[in-house]
């Protein structure tokens, strides 16, 4: 028997494959296909102080192994979550989790408080990473400066578990993710996506109504390993990695490289049962490989 | 229905042209309660390029032999590598996917195709059928070589057609027809083709005051509700042409 479970702080995850914001909805659209409470996580779609209508359509574009998404956050705001979404989640037997966006620091404090009063949701996935929106967003993620005024504002709100999300459009990401520990993190997840665009060379336009947009999919793993094995030896606290999984062995490397769970995104966008298939799939490597753990793979990179 | 991921086996092909294939395929499950209208998306495994599920619509189902067909055009790499598929070949199919058209309230409906917008409308009229009306087809195209299928429409509608150049039926744009001075003699028209034209049908049917249904086809990811990219803007704000569409009443729609 493999133990397939790990821990942040004092919260438990059942296993370590968890969904990615934003490619899984906030659960219920993916119950026809799998059973939401077999995951590890579910990190809910970016949640804001108010509601948001996201950037005009169109908000994607298909590029090489992977896709351009410039949703820009559309959702209806967090006293609608809390109203009506929560109601709906909170009865899986699985650790959700909020993901909170914001374009001012006062904004994501505000969000981060209201979600301490809620018992079905142990942690947060602070969003200092998103590339479509004009404000905040990303650039709270840029610089060690603007990201410790973000992450120290919430940490002195939020009483439970703290995630956050880094962003891979920066120089060193190591340092961002040494502040991220100073100012309180209880675990860094990354990549988001990565800045990139499309053209339409017919048409002599771009593909996307804001030209720029986030790329994701396996084009971006090689990226996110590298920053997941560089973040590691920088940082003692968990590191989440996502990007580019597209099934067990993808997840595996990541384990390697140093991280002590991961995210399914894009990936569900095409098999919507990949994560359950995710979990067997490490179960099956580490009994190959005589793993009895999740933390006995965690950084067992060999160079 | 529930919906599901499965391997569809592929019984028949028919290709109409160089670009166009009418597409039978065999379900491992139940194909009971698919609503005209809806879609299934299919993961092109044989296409290198192809990263994301296409979109297609459901041109006619038979439960009886648990079968669906779908008509494919072949645009980019991964509706070619649909349209490369013979015989035996496997598709794996995520569906049935969106909404309905709603016509179990018409009495006399209009359904509206550009050219290759045939898709979806076979499956329409011949539910409409079933219910003991004999509903009313128009097919507008450029040329009567993009006309597709309509002798299959005949047994179940009257069909008529409209080209640009007059190569096949009343000569000018589907707007133009006959049909549309006497448009209040329908009382709910359904439209699928490409967006200029099911706008410039629904602004007929504003103008006289009949109820209108268009599909959308916007560029998709999930299919399910989940990614946001397909987004309609609609009087209600942003909305998922995946699951609160394909199909929109225009009067929803910000036209």
């Amino acid at each position: 028997m493999v133990d397939l479970s790990f821990k942040i702080k004092d919260l438990y995850f059942k296993n370590p494959v968890l969904t990615a914001s934003g490619t899984f909805g906030y659960g219920p659209e993916f119950d026809d296909f799998v059973d939401v409470s077999e995951l590890g996580g579910v990190i809910v779609k970016g949640t804001t102080l108010e509601h948001r209508e996201g950037n005009p359509y169109p908000r994607m574009a298909e590029t090489p192994s992977g896709m351009l998404n410039a949703v820009g956050l559309q959702n209806k705001g967090i006293d609608y979550f809390i109203k009506h979404i929560y109601s709906e989640i909170k009865s899986y037997k699985t650790n959700m989790i909020v993901n909170v966006s914001g374009s001012a620091v006062k904004d994501y404090v505000e969000v981060a408080e209201k979600l301490n009063h809620l018992d079905a949701i142990p942690a947060i996935e602070l969003n200092i990473s998103c590339p479509n929106v004009k404000e905040g967003g990303m650039a709270f993620g840029t610089s060690c400066e603007s990201a410790q005024s973000v992450i120290s504002a919430v940490r002195k709100v939020y009483k439970k578990v703290m995630i956050v999300k880094l962003s891979p459009n920066v120089t060193d990401i190591a340092s961002i993710a040494k502040t991220a520990e100073d100012e309180g993190a209880d675990a860094v997840s990354l990549i988001n996506t990565l800045l990139g665009m499309a053209i339409d060379a017919e048409k002599r336009r771009p593909i996307l109504s804001t030209v720029t947009g986030g790329l994701s999919g396996p084009a971006v793993k090689p990226v996110a390993l590298r920053m997941v094995w560089q973040v590691s030896k920088a940082v003692k606290i968990p590191i989440i990695g996502l990007g580019g999984i597209m099934n067990a062995t993808d997840a595996i490397e990541f384990f390697l490289a140093g991280a002590s769970a991961i995210q399914i995104g894009t990936a569900n966008f095409i098999d919507p049962e990949i994560s359950i298939k995710v979990i067997k799939g490490i179960e099956e490597y580490m009994l190959r490989h005589n793993f009895k753990t999740i933390d006995e793979m965690v950084g067992k990179l060999e160079c | 229905m529930k919906k599901s991921v499965q391997y569809f086996t592929i019984n028949a092909v028919e290709r109409l042209d160089a670009e166009h294939i009418l597409i039978e395929a065999v379900s491992p499950v139940p194909l009971q309660g698919i609503l005209p209208g809806q879609f299934v998306n299919i993961d092109v495994e044989k296409s290198k390029t192809t990263f994301l599920r296409r979109p297609i619509s459901i041109h006619d189902v038979d439960e009886a032999k648990n079968s669906m067909k779908i008509f494919v055009k072949a645009v980019g790499d991964g509706t070619r590598a649909i349209y490369e598929m013979q015989k035996g070949e496997k598709l794996n199919t995520m569906f049935p996917l969106g909404n309905s058209f709603s016509y179990s309230n018409s009495q006399k409906p209009l359904l509206v195709g550009g050219g290759f917008g045939l898709a979806p409308l076979y499956y329409l009229a011949k539910k409409i059928a079933q219910n003991g009306i004999r509903p009313t087809v128009i097919v507008g195209a450029r040329n009567s070589k993009n006309i597709f299928l309509t002798e299959k429409f005949q047994d179940i509608a009257d069909v008529h057609v409209a080209t640009n150049d007059g190569s096949l039926g009343e000569k000018g744009m589907v707007t133009e027809h006959s049909l549309f001075t006497n448009l209040e003699n329908f009382d709910k028209i359904f439209v699928c083709g490409p967006e200029p034209m099911m706008k410039a049908v629904g602004k007929i049917a504003v103008s006289k005051n009949v109820e209108c249904e268009v599909s959308l086809e916007n560029t998709m990811a999930c299919g399910i509700g989940s990614c946001l990219c397909c987004v309609a803007d609609t009087k209600d704000g942003h909305v998922c042409v995946c699951t609160e569409g394909p199909v929109f009443n225009i009067k929803d729609l910000k036209w």
